[in-house]
């Protein structure tokens, strides 16, 4: 467990940025989410782990409200953003969307040049003024994405071009250029070689500078690596929530201990 | 022997091949059926297909060969004086051929003894009258050449006929006794009849292979003797249609391809964007119950035969639009004073097309992957942006494609213009006057009593075939882009 020491793990309590109070998700008749409570700290990676269908993704997609696109899904509950509920009438998931940034697990840059990839979301929202800012927006969020130096030559040429692993981190470059206050990201490296993985994880830890990352990941590796704090799903319940540490050196849960040594999952 | 008897041998003949394939097999193996290499009824389609393929094929040859081989020979029988003036060959053969079928039908009937009909020396005008009381069909009295040519032709075909039932026959016999023989336990009938399977449907894929092919050269023939006729600066480069019968017409494809284009144009403004929002509701917004609805009843449309919608354009279109844009119309306008118009065939050429515009980019739209729309609604963009931006712009290549083979078929449309777009071949822009297209004017020339003769009946060929090889261009091109696409995603 040497590689778990690489992040150097601040204990120092941060502002809580997302707050989950009793949320249930239902598909249909299945009852996917049971009873989550789980507060996200502001500029923290926060790690969700857990056996393939735990319900971690489904809890991920309720964050930015994703799943108000699938009709037979049904979220009940608090999500509180900065003390604010997301599935209050009056805030538009469109807008929370902006402010809740998302990558997922297959990259999936737009059939569009590279810098249209990343100019997507400001167009969209209006942040820029002119060509120029438009320019710089587009600059700060592909070095925020640690591509810059890769593309700034050919941000000309289609997104869909690059390798897998440049496709992942342009998707994030095009997450930060709205401006989100919160990253999730669904499997980021699932579909990227070790090396890309490890440019990406080099990438979110960079991240946390600014933004409260949420990460959910099939690699306790990952997990490890990444993260400061730990959330581990089994069977659509929040089993054990802590420091990264603590959960993969000391769980409380004998369920928790269970998955990370291997006995289920 | 009729060609039925000879069918219903050949199926005997295989059905029998068939078990007793099958026995000699299993009795190859002491009736244990584990012991050959292949199911037991293998080796009876094999012997079965062995009898009846060879044999068939060499029947439809045969049937295709044989009335060529024998006109060709009775042809150069008849002297040059025996074609009277202002006749020609073609003519003196179809009279050979009806005295010759004449005398088959009087001899079945019992009028004529097969003697009489082989007689040469026979009296020509007797012979007419006995034709004639049989209620044979003649259009002249027989004359002498004619009566012999007759007599030649109908001994060749009984002799072919003959010949080709005896060999037809042979084959299938000799074909199912090698197959026969062959059946053995160690013999590989399963992969033997595989390839007969095979040849089947390269058959059946090579008929249709062989019709295009068919169709393009008679049509390029007449095309070249109407260019013979007429000359092709004037069909490809002059500006007026003025077909005239007794000779000296002005022959010229612009103004009709220009009435063509025009109309497929009105067709595709109303059928692109209606049929392509059509598609984006069923695929972005319809939930499934709507979507498991409006989807069927949409493509009933395409189910209307386009007879029906010209009887819509005839009857309800075409009035509806002279009483808003008419005289005394309620607009006021007075633009249009007929409801033959290239709008009212536009429009309705459109509707009918807008099932094939949707379905097609429905099926496009669907193609686009899912992460593409998850992309952009993470990015915090609407539906309609995502549509927009991203789903549209992914799916392009292949809603051209679509267009393109929308506009393929707006262009070979033929009933909707001949009942609503007029018969007026000219260069004009006002979509509120009759004008007349490519297909209009080649059913035109072509009904009626036609001379194959005539530059006027002609030029229907050139016209059919400049109008096939623009829509098989468009439809090339269209394939390319739509296949192109399809590499994208797979």
């Amino acid at each position: 467990m040497n590689d778990m020491t690489r992040v150097e793990r601040t204990v120092d309590s941060k502002a809580i940025k997302i707050a989950a109070n009793d949320v249930q998700v239902h598909y249909g008749d299945t009852h996917a989410i049971k009873d989550v409570n789980v507060e996200i700290e502001d500029k923290t990676v926060t790690a969700f782990i857990g056996p393939s269908g735990c319900g971690k993704s489904t809890f991920l997609r309720c964050l930015n409200r994703m799943n108000d696109t699938i009709d037979i899904c049904r979220v009940t509950g608090d999500i509180l953003l900065d003390g604010e509920d997301i599935y209050d009438k009056r805030v538009d998931p469109v807008q929370l969307r902006a402010k809740v940034g998302m990558v997922f697990q297959k990259p999936n840059p737009f059939p569009k040049s590279i810098y249209d990839n990343v100019a997507y979301g400001p167009r969209i929202h209006g942040l820029a003024k002119n060509k120029a800012e438009l320019d710089e927006l587009v600059e700060k969020s592909l070095r925020r994405g640690a591509i810059w130096d890769e593309v700034k030559d050919r941000l000309d040429a289609p997104g869909t071009g690059l390798s897998g692993g440049q496709q992942q981190r342009l998707c994030i470059a095009r997450a930060v250029a709205t401006e989100p206050e919160v990253l999730l990201m669904d499997e980021p490296c699932s579909a990227l070689d070790p090396i890309a993985t490890a440019q990406v994880e080099e990438l979110i830890d960079d991240l946390r500078k600014r933004y409260s990352v949420v990460i959910v990941t099939h690699s306790m590796q990952q997990a490890a690596r990444v993260s400061q704090k730990t959330a581990f799903f089994h069977l659509g319940n929040l089993v054990e929530f802590g420091e990264t540490g603590q959960i993969f050196t000391n769980p409380e849960d004998p369920r928790t201990e269970s998955y990370i040594t291997g006995r289920i999952g | 022997m009729a060609l039925s008897w000879l069918l219903l041998i050949l199926l005997a003949l295989a059905v029998i091949g068939y078990f007793a394939g099958r026995s000699r097999a299993l009795a190859s193996a002491d009736g244990d059926a584990r012991a050959l290499h292949s199911l037991p009824s293998y080796y009876g389609y094999n012997v079965a297909l062995t009898a009846l393929i060879p044999a068939l094929g060499i029947l439809i040859i045969w049937l295709l060969a044989q009335p060529l081989i024998v006109e060709n020979t009775v042809s150069g029988m008849i002297p040059d004086t025996a074609i009277s003036e202002g006749s020609d060959r073609g003519l003196v053969m179809s009279e050979v051929r009806r005295v010759a079928y004449g005398l088959d039908g009087a001899i079945a009937s019992g009028l004529l003894s097969e003697a009489q009909a082989r007689n040469a020396d026979a009296d020509v005008q007797a012979l007419t009258q006995s034709l004639k009381d049989a209620g044979q069909v003649l259009t002249q009295d027989i004359s002498k050449p004619i009566l012999l040519a007759a007599q030649k032709y109908r001994g060749i075909t009984s002799t072919g006929s003959i010949a080709m039932q005896m060999a037809v026959l042979i084959v299938a016999l000799v074909g199912a006794a090698l197959a026969y023989i062959r059946t053995h336990k160690e013999f590989r009938a399963r992969n033997v009849v595989e390839q007969g399977i095979l040849a089947l449907l390269l058959l059946a894929a090579s008929i249709a292979i062989l019709t295009t092919v068919g169709i393009v050269l008679s049509m390029l023939f007449e095309t070249m003797n109407f260019f013979q006729l007429h000359s092709w600066k004037d069909f490809f480069l002059g500006s007026t249609w003025a077909p005239n019968f007794r000779g000296g017409s002005e022959l010229s494809i612009l103004p009709l391809l220009w009435g063509t284009l025009y109309i497929s144009l009105v067709a595709l403004l109303v059928a692109v964007p209606v049929g392509l929002f059509a598609a984006i509701y069923l695929s972005e917004y319809a939930t499934g119950a709507t979507r498991s609805i409006a989807k069927p009843l949409l493509e009933i449309l395409a189910g209307i035969p386009t007879i029906v919608y010209g009887l819509f354009a005839l009857l309800t279109v075409g009035p509806a639009l002279v009483s808003l844009f008419g005289d005394g119309g309620a607009l006021g306008l007075g633009w249009m004073a007929s409801s033959n118009a290239v709008l009212t065939a536009g429009l309705v050429m459109g509707i009918m097309l807008i099932p094939f515009v949707s379905s097609l980019s429905d099926d496009i739209i669907n193609a686009v992957p899912q992460s593409m729309r998850d992309g952009s609604l993470g990015l915090g963009a609407t539906k309609s942006e995502t549509v927009r931006q991203v789903v549209l712009p992914a799916a392009l290549p292949g809603i051209v494609g679509a267009i393109l083979l929308a506009a393929s078929r707006a262009i070979g449309e033929t009933m909707i213009v001949v009942m609503a777009a007029g018969a007026i071949a000219k260069f004009s822009g006002n979509p509120f006057e009759a004008m007349t297209t490519i297909t209009t004017r080649i059913v035109s020339q072509l009904t009626g009593d036609t001379d194959f003769a005539s530059p006027e009946t002609l030029v229907a060929f050139a016209l059919g075939l400049t109008l096939f090889i623009i829509t098989l261009g468009l439809n090339i091109f269209a394939l390319y882009i739509v296949r192109k696409y399809r590499e994208q995603y797979e």
